[in-house]
């Protein structure tokens, strides 16, 4: 083992990893005696409770990306980070639960691009099922390089070792047990993480003395802030609206525009509500009703992990010194990649190494850990699930028996988790992982979401216009990316995704409108269950529902959700 | 083989109603018990045993303070898994075939 390690651990430390990872891979041995066929594998068998994938929904998305980029946006920007979570995410997710998931679970496809197939056809299922495929060894990727990057800092293993082995861990539990493996562990993962984060955010509050303590550090550091370091003014760092410092627009009437329309809508909507990864849990359910509360239930956790997250990034910024030489401009040496402290260094290594003892800090690493394997296997489940059935099944080898289809799920478990060694090398070339992901989902999930909501509402809507839709779409966001990377379109921080994914999701619809009047729409025999005006009530609904006492029904509980979210966003 | 094999202690229960049997150890919630609990444990004796280290956390006992409160939530886990257990139904009825989906579609389950 090498010297300078960036955390010094203790025999306690690695004392609570270790068991941690016997939980990990005991969870895989058992789901491996529940596998019986591939619907197990692929989609646990239809057979889990609401609480477990409503947790597991959060948690596949409870990555190393969420972790590290959120909380190094915390420390960047503070507060106004809190819309990811708050726009960015919550309505969506209700959304999903009570507009969408009943076509999704009630029409019984296996996959978001089966959907596709089946209100499309051929020509959106192919572009649907092969950039999600790509996106999904993409984000994997960016998984992987965080995961590799606390095991170079705990153990001073270099990067591409670290990578291998990190690398082999995931896949070893979902080859074994497939998504019930991957779900079971997200949900062990949101403890661990929860326990992990709270003690450290609390404790970390204490060390700046309170939420008083932390605003008055947040506004001296940025009064005293060189101007050449552009760090955003307190008052800024400290609300979340209009919330400049995030969209990067001087106005805050478009700053608002942005993040409502940008973020919260297109992006996030197109995110949260077309995403295999997520969706697939919610398939994962025992009934409509419980595949409908899923992302519900996900929705109340989801509003407070900002507080374990951004805050802990926020009081990193005034309480490490590396952090506050950054912000200031400086290039403190030391961080994860070995090239100097990077935001992305914000919780993970320094906060942790200044405010936990022995002990904890090992929890802290587990819990790491913890999501940065969780996110890779979310990635990973979902993708050899679409490779599996919407790729090899549609396309390459049909009709042949389900134990063959199980085994290609298996090899396309490893041949992803290669790739995703690779594509991590692409991933540590950017310095904002955020910024990164942002930009693939520019690409490929606001198309996607256009296409969905008016495929699910117009059944007017032709098959043609569904490709088309989704390619040009795309290509805009493609597009405008490059504009902004050449400098043609000059907006900071990540108001060039937003605008990609405006832009995507606008030529998407105004497309797809243009070419389903002159193309000829499927009949409308052939669309229950796939759209909205062609599907009885009872398709749509679960009979059982209405029994229910109503804080156990879909929609009182999304209207609970969203109140709650709307007191958040006037709270702070 | 396919679906004998989640059977632990069915051999009385599968007399009594046929068709089901209850998750016990694979029961999410008694592993997110135990590993609370363990880690609560094993918290708790470093905050009384271990060293304070108080110059990181401003004087407070994090180990103590952390591992009992893990213990408290893993013991909710487990005493909830104890008074409510997952009954699991032996058959899980298979999702409708989709007649645009390539055949042959699910295996059988073999008939008792």
């Amino acid at each position: 083992m090498s010297s300078d390690t960036l955390i010094n651990a203790s025999w306690l430390d690695y004392l609570l990893v270790a068991i941690y990872f016997a939980f990990v891979l005991g969870i895989g041995v058992m789901a491996r005696r529940s596998v019986s066929d591939s619907i197990d594998f692929f989609l646990s068998g239809r057979s889990l409770p609401a609480w477990v994938t409503g947790l597991a929904f959060i948690s596949a998305n409870l990555g190393a990306v969420e972790i590290m980029g959120m909380s190094a946006n915390g420390a960047e920007i503070g507060l106004p980070t809190v819309h990811y979570f708050w726009v960015g995410a919550v309505p969506a997710m209700l959304f999903l639960g009570v507009v969408m998931m009943p076509f999704y679970y009630g029409s019984k496809v296996r996959s978001v691009p089966e959907f596709m197939y089946r209100r499309f056809g051929t020509g959106a299922h192919l572009v649907n099922a092969i950039s999600f495929a790509v996106a999904q060894l993409l984000i994997a990727g960016v998984n992987l390089a965080l995961l590799a990057g606390i095991v170079h800092a705990l153990l001073g293993w270099p990067i591409w070792i670290a990578l291998v082995v990190a690398g082999a861990i995931v896949l070893s539990y979902i080859t074994l047990g497939g998504l019930s493996a991957a779900i079971y562990n997200e949900v062990l993962q949101f403890f661990v993480i929860v326990a992990s984060l709270l003690p450290l955010t609390l404790i970390g509050l204490h060390r700046v003395g309170g939420w008083d303590g932390l605003t008055e550090k947040i506004t001296a550091a940025a009064d005293k802030a060189p101007a050449s370091a552009e760090v955003a003014p307190a008052a800024q760092q400290l609300e979340s609206w209009p919330g400049q410092a995030l969209s990067g627009f001087d106005s805050s009437l478009l700053s608002v525009i942005g993040i409502v329309f940008g973020l919260g809508f297109v992006l996030s909507f197109g995110y949260w509500t077309t995403n295999f990864v997520e969706v697939q849990r919610a398939m994962a359910s025992d009934s409509i009703s419980a595949a409908r509360k899923t992302p519900i239930i996900g929705a109340f956790p989801k509003m407070f992990i900002p507080f374990i997250v951004i805050v802990p990034g926020m009081i990193s910024a005034v309480l490490v010194q590396e952090m506050v030489d950054l912000k200031n401009g400086g290039t403190p040496a030391g961080g994860a990649s070995g090239d100097g402290v990077a935001y992305n260094d914000a919780l993970l290594l320094l906060l942790m190494r200044d405010v936990l003892p022995n002990g904890l800090l090992g929890l802290a690493i587990a819990g790491l850990l913890a999501a940065f394997m969780a996110g890779m296997a979310a990635n990973i489940s979902a993708f050899n699930t679409v490779f599996s059935y919407d790729l090899w099944q549609r396309y390459i080898r049909r009709d042949h028996s389900d134990d063959y289809y199980l085994r290609i799920g298996r090899l396309a478990t490893v041949a992803a988790t290669v790739i995703a060694i690779f594509t991590a090398r692409i991933a540590m070339g950017y310095t904002n992982v955020m910024d990164y992901l942002q930009t693939l989902f520019g690409f490929f999930n606001a198309p996607l979401f256009a296409t969905f909501i008016l495929g699910m509402f117009w059944k007017r809507m032709t098959p043609t216009a569904g490709w088309v839709g989704l390619v040009a779409g795309t290509l805009s966001a493609i597009a405008v990316d490059r504009l902004a990377a050449a400098g043609v379109i000059d907006l900071p921080g990540q108001g060039a995704a937003f605008l990609a994914a405006s832009t995507a999701f606008v030529v998407d619809i105004v497309l797809s409108v243009v070419v389903s009047l002159v193309t000829k729409p499927k009949p409308a025999s052939e669309l229950r269950g796939l759209v909205y005006s062609e599907t009885p009530r009872e398709d749509r609904t679960d009979p059982d529902e209405a029994a229910m006492p109503w804080w156990r029904r879909t929609v009182p509980l999304a209207g609970i959700a969203l109140a709650m979210v709307v007191v958040l966003n006037i709270a702070f | 083989m396919s679906n004998t094999s989640n059977t632990s202690d069915t051999s009385d229960t599968t007399r009594e109603t046929g068709s089901t049997h209850k998750a016990g150890v694979f029961d999410i919630r008694n592993i997110i018990g135990a590993l609370l609990a363990l880690y609560g444990v094993i918290l708790t004796l470093a905050g009384l045993l271990g060293e304070h280290e108080p110059e990181k956390t401003g004087g407070v006992n994090a180990n103590l303070w952390t591992g009992i409160a893990l213990l408290l939530v893993g013991g909710f886990f487990i005493a909830w898994a104890r008074m409510r257990p997952i009954v699991v139904p032996e058959h899980v009825e298979a999702p409708d075939d989709d007649p645009t989906r390539p055949a042959p579609q699910r295996r059988r389950p073999p008939v008792h």
